[in-house]
């Protein structure tokens, strides 16, 4: 996954957000995420306006908004929880087509499904929007622990060189005759990939000192320039909206 | 490099005294080993499996500490409070390119030993592209080291230690793997580059063409130690040691 290889959440743009720096995006994501998570649930108009905001991010960005349809896929065993909820809730209950549902189960159904979609459409527009190594890179200036950002770098390196020795592996099994299509003949692939694991512990071992006869001394070198301060205005300023948006609400519910 | 330079090309690039190394299960490695390598010397470390020359290479940067004997790079001792500046005069490129490139991108693989170092902003940037021009490279910088060749592969991890600017390179089978026409580039590089060089392995014909002096370590401890023409020239001495010429291949036959 380098330069050369994004991964599938990223979608490769020229647009004012494609180019503003990872760590001011991840902030202002998290800040986002925050002020829609802050959100009284009771105020529904609130949620609107926040979903206005993203349409506006997505808008500048130039990213369609088929492009988050298909995969906010990933929210959908949080939807299946908030439709059963309104059934399983108790008294007052309303009736709605004709099924008797919980008040306080509505409630919280609407509750997971606002603030989940919107979580879940502020992190595909930071994906969307920053390839994977920027993101790193990004995480790395706003100090997150440097155990964490060398773990993710390596790792960005060296999941397709692992996915590649899989690969080879699984070609040397099935030209010597192996088809697994019973449970019982997957010990070869089992055996397999712990081979696999011991020689990625190996390579380890031996990245481990490479890096340090080149000098490495417990942390990556920081990489990236410094936001100037227009770019983290213009990063927070979805998340101003939308925290303005969550204080009116409190004032008025 | 100031202080041996200021000293002058009387101190080796290299002096091994007496090195021995015994792994933890008590299997010596090294059997005192004593070698002395000068500055612009091109050395090939000959021997058969198992004879101990990467168990050798990895202590000339202090990555294993010898059980007995000392080290000396352009005589400063490698112990552990000079690790650092030895690892800057001690080049090593290890036998597999993926084991040195780690990070996503070639530049950022070039750029990770002299940041380590302490160099920063254009000064980084100029000895990246110094680095990466010295081996071809140039074009390459933005990509992963994913989608380049074996040979290709090679120059980099050889980039990213010329990055650092170190006085000796050590070399870890440089031509294992390479198809022949990577090989030849990969040696008219090593022969343009002006430094100290150690060069374990295996390929007669390699050693023969780039390295005046060879030395055959043998379990543990340094065999013979001479010209490379008059080495190879020694059948009885090659085959001792399981050392054979190629098929059709005459030490007198190529002139460099």
């Amino acid at each position: 996954m380098g330069a050369g290889h994004p991964h599938p959440l990223y979608r490769p743009g020229d647009s004012p957000v494609h180019h503003l720096p990872a760590q001011a995006k991840i902030a202002g994501a998290l800040a986002c995420v925050l002020a829609v998570v802050a959100t009284p649930r009771e105020v529904v108009w609130a949620f609107g306006v926040h979903l206005l905001v993203l349409l506006v991010v997505w808008a500048v960005a130039g990213i369609p908004v088929r492009w988050f349809a298909t995969r906010s896929v990933i929210e959908l065993p949080f939807v299946v929880l908030a439709v059963l909820l309104p059934f399983s809730g108790g008294t007052p209950r309303v009736q709605v087509l004709g099924a008797s549902l919980s008040v306080a189960g509505l409630y919280a159904a609407w509750n997971i499904l606002a603030k989940g979609t919107l979580g879940v459409l502020v992190s595909l527009t930071l994906a969307g929007s920053t390839p994977l190594r920027d993101l790193v890179v990004g995480l790395q200036r706003l100090r997150t622990p440097a155990m964490v950002t060398t773990i993710a770098t390596l790792m960005l390196r060296y999941l397709d060189v692992i996915a590649g020795e899989a690969r080879r592996m699984r070609i040397a099994r099935i030209s010597r005759g192996h088809d697994p299509r019973f449970l019982h003949q997957v010990a070869a692939t089992a055996r397999g990939a712990g081979s696999l694991f011991i020689r990625s512990y190996e390579r380890g071992e031996r990245v481990h000192l490479a890096m340090l006869s080149r000098g490495w001394a417990g942390a990556l070198p920081s990489a990236g320039a410094p936001a100037t301060r227009a770019q983290w205005t213009a990063a927070l300023l979805p998340a101003a909206a939308m925290a303005a948006t969550t204080a009116i609400a409190w004032t008025v519910r | 490099m100031t202080a041996s330079g200021a000293v002058g090309r009387t101190t080796a690039a290299l002096r091994v005294c007496g090195l021995r190394f015994a792994y933890p299960d008590g299997r010596a490695a090294l059997a005192g080993v004593d070698l002395r390598v000068e500055h612009g010397e091109r050395v090939a470390l000959l021997g058969p499996n198992g004879a101990g020359k990467t168990t050798l290479a990895l202590h000339l940067n202090g990555v294993l500490t010898p059980t007995a004997g000392t080290v000396e790079v352009g005589g400063v001792p490698v112990v552990r409070t000079n690790l650092r500046e030895v690892r800057r005069r001690v080049g090593l490129v290890f036998q597999d390119p993926d084991d040195q490139l780690f990070m996503p991108t070639v530049a950022e693989d070039v750029a990770f030993g002299p940041a380590n170092f302490g160099l920063r902003g254009p000064a980084l940037g100029t000895r990246v592209a110094e680095a990466l021009a010295a081996v071809g490279m140039s074009e390459h910088a933005g990509r992963s080291p994913l989608h380049l060749s074996g040979g290709q592969r090679r120059r980099v991890a050889l980039a990213t230690v010329l990055a650092c600017e170190p006085d000796i390179l050590v070399l870890d089978e440089p031509s294992s793997n390479l198809e022949p026409v990577a090989r030849r580039e990969l040696a008219e590089t090593l022969l343009a580059l002006d430094r100290t060089m150690l060069m374990i392995t295996h390929d007669l014909p390699y050693a023969a063409q780039l390295c005046p002096r060879s030395v055959i370590l043998d379990d543990g401890a340094v065999v013979a130690d001479g010209p490379t023409r008059e080495l190879l020239a020694d059948a009885a001495l090659l085959a001792k040691h399981r050392l054979e010429l190629p098929w059709g291949f005459t030490p007198g036959g190529c002139t460099p």
